[in-house]
């Protein structure tokens, strides 16, 4: 099929649509308004429903109460919204309502800045919201991956009962790339015949809750969700590693930085230093095992981590690590990219 | 022999919760008469609050969301925004509505989506233990206004049927209680009268039901009725607030 050339939250909105996104509910927030637009105009040409919500606290419960009674939905926010988001993240995987979520993430604390960031990392892959939950987290670093994973989170959101989420920065949301539409592969799903969509003859009433007030079953309930996230972890985890096999230095980012690392690796090469690169593509679940695998070989000397924050994934490579070798960090926050040469210059440091 | 009295089929089998004397029963039961007589039960989405009826969900008979505390105006606009045919209620203490959940309730009303909201207000935080609500009376003692709320700490009441009678998006907003037959069959009513004017497309719907927590008002079911007469009725007025179709 032919490319074509998309703005990427644009596309990401139309990738939602083609995956049979029924209904949009969302708050506007640089740098993801494009979203919202696009959906303004095109989900109700589509049959489906677009809402502009009073909140971020509004849109959350909008979620659960469509994919409560078992409609496809879905909203995206920038960090401020997905922070206000986060009590209702507790109640949708209490409840185990299905729906997709996307973070276009911008510099924080606070309203910070509209320019690509990172920040929002321990968020989304620790959870925000009350109690012992997951959700798949996708991070993308193009947009072809961006608009496929798009696709396929509503497939994982409905697999699992539980919502899905796509972290991406800013800049993601704002590129223009040529990308090709291909249908997602589809999963073999399960019924929605938990779904409030009116009893219609059914000889019980569903019920979408996440009270057990009863502590024994509220604990049994929880063990439940375990043996869930379980099965998404073995399922779901997503890597790329490149010219890992001989490296000496492995470059560890995810999202826009995993681009500018790859550039700086090529770079690296180029002047005889062996440097790989591994991108998580899920970042929920993280990629321990395939990590650890590389922090055991002979060839390698140090990792370095390269985030668009002060250092929240370098956590998860420290777990994946376990102090075999060095691990060192680039970062910045606020909207500050990394570049290539202060990349390269790093990751040479301490080689010979 | 015949039939008197039968339970509502809205109604399943669980038995309520609720304490001797509390209204909330009651209300229920007007509920799911209507949506019985309405012959909906098959179709309706309920949604219940973070209060003491929160596990109104065991009790209606109709497939039901609970939701968190003060979100279930915007849990209804989903749903009924993605199923229009079918009938969708929130049923919400003054709590959940007029305090964490004030944006919501405005913001559906507002825009006129085509849900029934059940709203009862007993002037106090029932579930947690009687505390100060954005409903209780000035002078009324509550766990957190222990002297009795004052005008210069608190500020004022609110009356929320009025206020969102305001709202273009509102079709028909009353306020009702359940304190004697009249009353209750006012009540019924008016409940009735919100789930077909929702059915009928005309907008939002509201039910303010004045209603009793003898436990936290520290009075027997029966003084707790009176207490609700002499002084809720005089600062929350009963009656059909807004009806776009008596206006036409
Ligand atoms: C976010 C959040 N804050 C606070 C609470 C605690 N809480 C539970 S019920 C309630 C008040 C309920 O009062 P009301 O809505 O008047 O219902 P009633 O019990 O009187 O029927 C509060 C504050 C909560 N569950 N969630
Ligand atoms: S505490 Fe009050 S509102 Fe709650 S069940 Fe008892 S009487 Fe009813
Ligand atoms: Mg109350």
């Amino acid at each position: 099929m032919a490319k074509e050339l998309w703005k990427g939250n644009e596309a990401i909105a139309e990738a939602a649509i083609r995956a049979g996104c029924t209904a949009y509910f969302g708050y506007p927030i640089t740098p993801q308004s494009e979203i919202p637009e696009y959906m303004s105009l095109h989900m109700p040409q589509s049959g489906g429903v677009f809402l502009q919500t009073e909140s971020e606290v509004s849109t959350i419960n909008m979620l659960y109460g469509a994919g409560g009674s078992g409609v496809r939905v879905m909203t995206t926010t920038s960090s401020p919204g997905f922070a206000l988001m986060q009590e209702g993240m507790g109640y949708l995987a209490g409840a185990q309502v299905p729906c997709v979520i996307c973070n276009c993430m911008r510099g924080g604390p606070g309203l910070g800045t509209i320019q690509p960031a990172q920040g929002d990392y321990f968020e989304a892959t620790r959870g925000g919201g009350n109690g012992d939950y997951e959700n798949v987290v996708l991070a993308p670093s193009n947009m072809q991956e961006a608009v496929d994973m798009v696709q396929e989170a509503f497939d994982i959101a409905d697999q699992y009962r539980n919502p899905c989420l796509l972290l991406i920065d800013g800049l993601i949301g704002q590129m223009m790339e040529p990308i090709e539409w291909h249908e997602v592969k589809h999963r073999d799903l399960p019924p929605k015949d938990w779904a409030t969509d009116g009893r219609n003859g059914r000889d019980h009433h569903n019920i979408i809750n996440s009270l057990y007030i009863d502590p024994v079953e509220c604990n049994n309930f929880n063990t439940e969700l375990q043996k869930k996230f379980k099965l998404m972890e073995e399922n779901e985890c997503r890597w790329e590693e490149t010219d890992c096999d001989d490296a000496e230095v492995v470059l560890v980012a995810y999202g826009t930085p995993a681009r500018i690392s790859l550039s700086a690796m090529e770079a690296l090469r180029e002047h005889g230093v062996k440097a790989g690169l591994f991108r998580p593509k899920t970042v929920w679940p993280y990629p321990y095992e395939a990590l650890r695998k590389i922090s055991k070989q002979d060839s390698v000397k140090k990792f370095l981590v390269v985030e668009m924050s002060e250092g929240q994934m370098i956590q998860d490579v420290e777990l994946a690590v376990q102090g075999r070798k060095p691990i060192e960090f680039l970062g910045h926050a606020g909207g500050v990219m990394p570049t290539v040469e202060e990349i390269a210059e790093m990751a040479m440091k301490g080689l010979k | 022999m015949a039939i008197v009295y039968q339970k509502s089929k809205g109604l399943t089998d669980t038995e309520l919760h609720y304490c001797p004397g509390c209204n909330h029963g009651i209300i229920h039961k007007l509920v799911a008469e209507t949506m019985e007589e309405l012959g909906i039960i098959d179709k309706t989405v309920g949604v219940c609050p973070v209060g003491c009826s929160v596990f109104a969900y065991n009790y209606f008979a109709c497939d039901m969301q609970e939701a968190a505390h003060g979100r279930a105006p915007a849990v209804a606009t989903a749903i009924k925004r993605t199923h229009p045919d079918m009938p969708v209620f929130t049923y919400q203490g003054d709590g959940d509505l007029t305090s964490i959940g004030a944006a919501e309730i405005v913001h559906a009303a507002a825009r006129g989506e085509k849900f029934t909201t059940i709203f009862v207000n007993n002037a106090t935080y029932g579930m947690t233990g009687g505390q100060m609500a954005p409903t209780t009376l000035i002078g009324q003692k509550t766990t957190t206004s222990p002297l009795g709320r004052t005008v210069e700490q608190a500020g004022y009441p609110i009356r929320e049927a009025e206020m969102l009678a305001t709202l273009d998006g509102a079709a028909y907003v009353a306020r009702v209680c359940v304190t004697d037959i009249p009353n209750l069959n006012k009540a019924k009513k008016a409940i009735k009268t919100a789930f077909q004017r929702q059915m009928d497309g005309d907008g939002f719907t509201f039910v303010e039901v004045l209603s009793t927590c003898p436990t936290n008002w520290g009075l027997s079911p029966v003084d707790a009725l009176k207490w609700l007469k002499d002084n809720m009725i005089p600062y929350y007025p009963l009656g059909v607030i807004k009806d776009t179709r008596a206006e036409g």
